[in-house]
């Protein structure tokens, strides 16, 4: 094209639209703080000034669904708590995202009994599964870089999420 | 009230200029800790034969269920491991594991061994569960793979006596 290399020497730079909705979205994409069991305790370190989140534009551990954008579910999820679980995922505006963090979460992990749910994607759509029990706040750092990574490749208005399963 | 504050933000001051305490984790890495546990790998004899012998005591000791292992008959003409059986199968669900090393503890040929590598994550269950040509190491260069050919009643045993084969 010869529009670009003319607005290069305007000093004008052009992109994509979709590749700066997704820089937008991978750069403040705040959490919903959901710490359910000690994989929490890890994700509090990753808030820490050692590891610090907000490198990435995720200081802000949100208290209510609504303001968030990504929900780490951190822990176990026991099947009285799976409702309550949805429920938010539900009232979290679009577009959200959902990492699995640690083995509880994301298929049960030890506690392969009935009283925990045997993995979120039961109810929830799962974005990126982090292993570990728990995994160390750089597994959990590794397991955003990897979202990120999948929201630039993704197109900002098409859905490319899997359906649920079960 | 006055001494206080500036008690206070001689704080801050004194922090300032000391260096920050962030790493810059997907860049530089902290080490890990000598005895961390993390990622398993099997491990192989000095002469590229696997140690694993697909006794499957490793399953046996995991608390959460998370390794399967299929063993079958060793051969002189496709010998993967010393003794009767190698695992020809070998799978780890990385998403059950709880990297407590009962595993390592239980191998009686320490073929199995937590390594120091932590970065497991994926879109995909799936691809958390790590079968045997992603767990187990390369051969030592210049030594060939499995399954290798051996001479007739060369490997009668499982667990091989001291000084027969190499340790890597």
């Amino acid at each position: 094209m010869g529009l670009e290399s003319k607005l290069g020497n305007m000093g004008v730079v052009t992109a994509r639209l979709e590749d700066i909705v997704n820089w937008g979205r991978t750069n403040a994409m705040w959490p919903l703080g959901f710490g359910l069991a000690c994989c929490a305790i890890e994700m509090m370190s990753a808030q820490a000034s050692h590891y610090d989140l907000s490198r990435f534009g995720m200081e802000l551990m949100r208290a209510s669904p609504r303001q968030a954008d990504l929900m780490i579910v951190a822990g176990r999820v026991s099947r009285k708590m799976a409702p309550v679980l949805r429920r938010l995922y539900d009232q979290m505006p679009d577009p959200k995202w959902v990492l699995s963090m640690g083995d509880c979460a994301s298929c049960g992990g030890v506690f392969n009994n009935y009283a925990i749910v045997q993995g979120v994607d039961e109810i929830v759509p799962v974005d990126v599964y982090v292993a570990g029990c728990p995994p160390r706040p750089e597994a959990l750092i590794d397991g955003i870089v990897k979202l990120h990574e999948k929201v630039r490749r993704s197109h900002p208005l098409k859905g490319d999420r899997e359906p649920i399963r079960g | 009230m006055l001494t206080e504050i500036f008690k206070g933000l001689s704080i801050t001051l004194r922090e300032l200029f000391k260096p920050p305490v962030t790493i810059q984790y997907p860049e530089i890495k902290r080490p890990v800790r000598q005895r961390f546990r993390g990622r398993h790998e099997l491990r192989r004899y000095a002469d590229g034969l696997e140690r694993c012998i697909g006794c499957a005591l490793c399953a046996a000791a995991c608390p959460a269920d998370a390794i399967y292992v299929e063993p079958a008959e060793n051969t002189d003409a496709e010998r993967y491991s010393p003794g009767e059986r190698y695992a020809k199968t070998y799978e780890i669900n990385m998403l059950r594991c709880i990297f407590c090393g009962y595993c390592e503890d239980a191998c009686p040929t320490d073929a199995i061994v937590l390594t120091d590598v932590y970065e497991l994550a994926a879109d995909k269950r799936r691809d958390l569960i790590y079968t045997k040509d992603m767990l187990i190491l390369p051969p030592p260069s210049g030594k060939p793979g499995t399954p290798q050919q051996v001479a007739e009643g060369s490997y009668p045993r499982s667990i091989l006596p001291e000084g027969l084969v190499s340790e890597p």
